[in-house]
């Protein structure tokens, strides 16, 4: 029998009286007896040959043991690190990617060399001392034009610069023709620096003896990395040892392994000593990768009356100069293009293009903020191209029918779109707003409404969907459960929390599906020396929607074993036993009852049924057997400045479903960070190099804008609850959901607002003097505040 | 060279020998041994690593270990009293004020600076006193929340911190 | 990041101060708040051989009041001229400029003979001293404003000389000091300060050129009897300002036009 006791509750998180204690244990707060700092010299250069490494005066500063270069790492390290072929069929190009580079760098920030010392403090002084002759190369920087002809090489070896270029689905010019209005629009995405508050970081101990390795790393996913280190190393998985423990956010760029998780070990088996290397901020924000660096063309029809008829994409994506681990992941913005509505036809080719910047990877959402961007920019430029509401457009286009199977073969689980509209609309008086709207205008200001209605595909996934982009691992997840003699549960999985708030979440689950007292279950993670043989890690909106239903999967296994001893002990049928809040009993007879504590304590005694085994664990692996499907509308409300281009973000509103929800505190918690990250994007961050130099120009968190409190609204928050039919919980992914909707809602706000200026687009970040260009263009070349056309 | 330098963390006091670029924040994380004071930025950005010197909000990545001989620092190890949570500690926890957590003791300090200087602030002097300090998960909005119900609590209102928390929790 | 080794003294009065700075000659620098100098130091931007820390010289941290002058010593925290009484009531505008500096820790730390010295053009106290004909003393003479702000980063200072003291005049008439940012904390994309004084106006600018800047055509307009939005119009004349990250050098002198008519207006 189903009790829901704790599920939905807003329960408190437990790791909070650690983390507001200053007893967060981060990866620098480790270290080792005789512990080595290591610190990376790196290229300068966007794209240059190594002509010769000097390391005569770094040898003889203080403090140093060891600087190791290429070959000293080719001897402990084997093969290139890896790149997920991902959701892109017809790759074209992987450029080998080496840990540390050896006669040409690609990227500036590409590790040179590195240099370890008694004291963190030397490692700097003596990296500054190492001198490398570079030859600088022509650099692929400008992605328009990355694919002509003359266009330098990312590599020099490289015959172009094609990372992939793939057809989902070929155009149909015919059904275009169908349409009473056809809108283009190229819009850009421009990089981002995924800057989690705490830097990454690496702490490596190998010992001879055992020939083991520890290391403790800011990950969020130790199970990967082991996997890789094991073949990179040599090391059997059973001798390494990965161990990730609090990490302050990781936002995706915590997913794929880095050149450091490979030198760091490499120089601790080198030296026989400890080494740990933490990232500068500057560092993160040059060598970390990156998210988003794309442009899309777009041609979007309609009929008069509203109706969408074809959706024609084109993706330009900057992969880098190497093709992150998961890079090609973030071609998934085509398959989500047409957001939540249908069309008669979409058409979608994806090209990744090399160049000579930081590799790109998932970053908050990848590839799902990209495709609501796109659409719900397309639709409200439909929308006034047919002079229609915005909300009215997407009303009459919403899906509404579940399951729903997309051009691309998708199955969109379940959904309410309209109604997460309707209820969003009404907190912010939608037709309110376009009356104060209109009586603005008439005195010279201008207030924006922006709708973004999205979806999003995450709980990443099932295997089928999954293996082949992954090269063959599936992304489903592992949990163990053991049960304890006096009744206390330790659950351990392969997810890994990272303020998202498992150690809270999945605790109500166990204890509603056991009926323990959430004060009796632990959850431990991060730490590949327990729990289950693999694990999957934390991305991708999958943890609850994956590890969620492991961990319920192996507690049910639990009660299955635990009711077939209780059969026993009251000498009664299995199918008679019933098991209700934690208690068993004989049908019919409630009163004589047993907890699972005490089943638990006969497991681990004398005269356990013929041929059962003693114990109450079990192992749990979950293949869903789909995607999940969030969805949402979102509505900002803006004011531009006219005379400065300043935006000034009034108002927000989510209205979100994600399905039945474990812990609306921690929910709501998700939702407000994503919404914070979108709305940076559209209003403040952008990753600039020098396009002639390809310095980065960006490399500090003065000019890298991350934004501070002053400049959001209190985020208003609703939902609706639509269960997902795919898991038996019910539930579906939100980690991402805020970022996913919030760029579309502010850039879709800031161009109603300037629509009377017939400004239709506007680029992101939408900065001020980049408005202010737009404004004075459309006003011509006047610039005394002569105020709009009407 | 090495230069003396005597202070009072946390009430306890502490004499080393230290180079003189040594930042204050390694000398509390590396030679005291407080970790709970964290390093987000290189350029007095981020604020993750603010602690109270003589009970005015500093960002410790920006002084050296040298400029503190004398003083009395409070670090957010020192917020708990008895083993009582400071009651912004306890908003932050009750608020949800917190997700990864790694900014939260700089949010913390900084809070407790703005509340020494101002005990009824508004969500306006809130947002302004807080503004050297980057989240990057939780979109302020309940970092905003704690520190309200913080100078709630801390002014002695009848809606304690403690007590609304204490039933949700079930702990 | 880790700044590179140097040597450090601690100075207790100005001679010391100067004495030290003597001893270690060009590779010297001074220590006051230190957040301008040790973020560049942590970049290894600025890696100077020894530092003299003036941080005890407690005779340097006041404001005085003299006659129609405000006096305040070089050690004066920006906190503290952000909520000094004197300050407020002889000076508002320089206790609203001190509030916009920074953040709250950076006001603890930072003071406005390091903002003064350092000579950067984004920064806020420059501008207003240069506006206001305030003067700079040093421990071995005075400099006018005008004198002192000579290019970016650039002043007169010699090797061993430091500033003691920013005299500004009394004036507590309408004033404004609007600072154009993208984020609360950043430094002024533009800045334009307006203060009313001795029956006419002074209008100042902040990061649109190498130096601050006193728009005097703005200045002389508003005393022809030119509107706000005439005068403003002054604002960019003459102005040749670098782009930057956040601003073409087209939008500074758009802002600098647009700023300097809001703050005459909102002047109060």
């Amino acid at each position: 029998m189903a009790i829901t006791t704790m599920i939905g509750a807003k329960i408190h998180r437990r790791e909070d009286p650690r983390l507001v204690s200053g007893e967060g244990r981060y990866i620098d707060d480790f270290t080792r007896p005789g512990t080595l700092f290591l610190s990376v010299v790196r290229s300068p250069h966007a794209h240059a040959r190594i002509k010769s490494i000097d390391i005569t005066a770094a040898t003889k500063a203080p403090g140093v043991v060891a600087i190791y270069t290429h070959k000293d790492f080719a001897k402990v390290i084997a093969g290139t690190m890896p790149a997920a072929p991902a959701f892109v069929a017809e790759k074209k190009q992987i450029p080998p990617r080496f840990p540390i580079a050896d006669k040409e760098v690609a990227y500036q920030g590409e590790p040179v060399a590195v240099v370890l010392t008694e004291t963190k403090y030397q490692s700097t002084d003596a990296a500054n001392l190492i001198e490398v002759d570079y030859e600088p190369l022509p650099a692929v920087m400008d992605l328009e034009h990355a694919l002509d002809a003359n266009a330098p090489k990312a590599h020099s070896n490289a015959p172009d610069n094609v990372g992939w270029d793939l057809t989902y689905i070929p155009e149909d010019a015919n059904v275009m023709k169908e349409a009473d209005v056809v809108v283009k629009q190229r819009i850009l995405q421009q990089r981002l620096a995924p800057t989690p508050m705490e830097p990454r970081g690496v702490l490596a101990e190998y010992s001879r003896p055992d020939a083991s390795m520890t290391i403790w790393m800011s990950s969020q996913n130790p199970h990967f990395i082991r996997l890789f280190l094991a073949g990179a190393l040599g090391i059997p998985e059973t001798r390494i040892r990965v161990i990730s423990p609090d990490v302050g956010g990781g936002f995706g760029s915590k997913i794929s392994p880095y050149s450091e998780d490979y030198l760091v070990p490499a120089a601790a088996k080198l030296s026989g000593r400890p080494v740990k290397w933490i990232e500068t901020r500057t560092e993160s924000i040059q060598t970390t990768t990156h998210g988003r660096g794309q442009y899309f063309d777009v041609e979007a029809g309609a009929k008069k009356d509203g109706t969408l008829v074809a959706l024609k994409v084109t993706q330009y994506l900057d992969i880098g100069a190497y093709v992150g681990t998961f890079g090609a992941f973030q071609a998934c913005a085509c398959l989500l293009s047409t957001g939540a509505y249908n069309w008669k036809h979409v058409s979608a080719r994806t090209v990744g293009i090399l160049t000579n910047r930081v590799p790109t990877d998932p970053y908050r959402g990848a590839g799902r903020p990209e495709a609501t961007h796109l659409c719900e920019r397309m639709i409200d430029l439909l929308a006034e191209a047919i002079q229609m509401d915005p909300a009215a457009i997407r009303r009459k286009n919403f899906i509404t029918e579940f399951p729903h199977t997309s051009h691309f073969g998708l199955v969109y689980d379940s959904g309410e779109y309209e109604k997460a509209m309707d209820k969003a609309m009404e907190i912010a008086g939608y037709e309110k707003l376009r009356r104060e709207q209109e009586e603005a205008r008439k005195k010279g200001r201008y207030l924006g409404i922006g709708i973004s209605s999205w979806i999003e595909i995450c709980g990443f996934g099932p295997s089928a969907g999954t293996a082949p982009a992954t090269g063959g691992i599936a992304l489903v997840e592992s949990a163990q459960v053991r049960v304890f003699p006096t009744g206390s549960v330790t659950v351990y999985v392969g997810t890994h929390s990272h303020g998202q708030g498992h150690d809270t979440t999945f605790p109500q689950i166990v204890a509603d599906t056991l009926g323990v007292p959430y004060d009796m279950i632990e959850l431990r993670h991060g730490d590949t020396a327990e729990g289950p043989a693999f694990g999957y890690g934390t991305y991708g909106s999958r943890s609850l929607a994956v590890g969620g239903m492991a961990v319920h999967k192996a507690s049910k296994k639990i009660v299955d074993k635990a009711r077939k001893l209780a059969a026993h002990i009251f000498e009664a049928a299995e199918e008679d036993v019933e098991f209700d809040q934690g208690h068993f009993y004989v049908k019919g007879s409630p009163d004589k009852r047993k907890a699972l504590g005490e089943i638990a304590f006969a497991s681990f005694g004398a005269g356990l049924p013929e041929g059962m085994e003693h114990g109450l664990e079990a192992v749990a692996y979950y293949d869903p057997s789909n995607f999940v499907w969030p969805f949402g509308t979102h509505i900002a409300v803006v004011e531009v400045d006219a005379e400065t281009g300043a935006v000034d973000l009034q108002r927000y509103i989510a209205v979100d479903d994600c399905g039945n929800v474990i812990n609306p505190m921690i929910v709501d918690g998700q939702i407000h960070g994503g919404i914070a990250q979108g709305i940076a994007q559209a209003l403040f961050e952008e990753v600039v190099y020098d396009d002639d130099t390809g310095q980065m120009k960006t490399g500090t968190l003065t000019d890298y804008m991350i934004p501070t409190m002053n400049e959001f609204p209190l985020f208003e928050l609703d939902r609706t609850v639509t269960p997902s039919p795919t898991n038996e919980l019910g539930v579906k992914g939100i980690g991402e959901a805020g970022t996913i909707a919030s760029s579309a809602a502010v850039i879709n706000a800031i161009c109603d607002a300037l629509s009377p200026f017939g400004i239709k687009h506007v680029d992101m970040p939408a900065s001020p003097d980049r408005l202010w260009n737009q404004i004075k263009a459309s006003r011509g070349a006047s610039h005394n505040g002569k105020e709009a056309r009407k | 060279m090495k230069h003396k330098v005597a202070t009072t963390v946390n009430g306890r006091r502490h004499e080393h020998e230290v180079e003189a670029r040594l930042l204050l924040v390694h000398y509390l994380r590396d030679v005291v041994g407080l970790t709970g004071t964290h390093v987000g930025c290189d350029t007095s950005q981020c604020g993750a690593c603010t602690i109270l010197v003589d009970g005015n909000a500093v960002k410790s990545c920006t002084m050296f270990a040298v400029q503190a001989e004398g003083k009395s620092l409070t670090t957010i190890e020192g917020m708990a009293k008895d083993g009582e949570l400071h009651p912004l500690q306890q908003a932050f926890w009750d608020e949800h004020g917190l997700q990864c957590g790694y900014c939260t003791p700089g949010f913390i300090m900084a809070a407790s600076y703005l509340l020494s200087q101002n005990p009824n602030p508004t969500e306006d002097e809130i947002r302004k006193g807080l503004e050297g300090n980057l989240c990057r998960c939780t979109g302020y909005v309940n970092i905003i929340k704690s520190v309200q119900s913080a100078a709630k609590a801390m002014n002695g209102s009848k809606a304690k911190a403690g007590e609304h928390s204490a039933a949700a929790r079930r702990s | 990041m880790i700044p590179a080794a140097f040597e450090y003294a601690k100075a207790s009065s100005v001679e010391e101060a100067v004495k030290l700075l003597g001893k270690y000659g060009e590779d010297a620098k001074v220590l006051a708040g230190g957040h301008s100098l040790i973020p560049l130091m942590r970049l290894r931007l600025a890696q100077p051989k020894a530092l003299v820390d003036i941080n005890g010289i407690k005779e340097l941290d006041h404001i005085k009041e003299d006659g129609s002058k405000l006096r305040i010593g070089a050690l004066t925290r920006h906190v503290t001229l952000q909520n000094s009484n004197v300050v407020k009531d002889k000076l508002p505008l320089l206790a609203e400029v001190a509030g916009e500096v920074g953040d709250n820790q950076v006001r603890n730390m930072g003071t406005i003979g390091g903002v003064v010295a350092h000579a950067d053009a984004a920064g806020d106290y420059p501008t207003i001293a240069l506006m206001l004909d305030a003067e700079i003393v040093t421990n071995r003479r005075t400099i006018a404003a005008k004198d002192f702000f000579t290019d970016i980063f650039t002043t007169p200072l010699e090797a061993d000389e430091i500033v003691t003291e920013v005299v500004f005049p009394v004036a507590n008439g309408p004033h404004k000091y609007i600072k154009f940012r993208r984020r609360l904390f950043d430094w002024a994309i533009v800045g334009a300060a307006a203060q009313k004084m001795n029956g006419g106006w002074r209008i100042g600018l902040t990061n649109v050129g190498s130096t601050p800047v006193r728009a005097k055509a703005v200045e002389e307009a508003l005393q022809k009897g030119a509107k706000p939005e005439e005068a403003a119009q002054q604002a960019s004349e003459g102005l040749n300002p670098s782009g930057d990250l956040r601003a073409s050098p087209e939008y500074k002198k758009h802002l600098a036009r647009v700023l300097t008519k809001r703050a005459i207006e909102q002047a109060g």
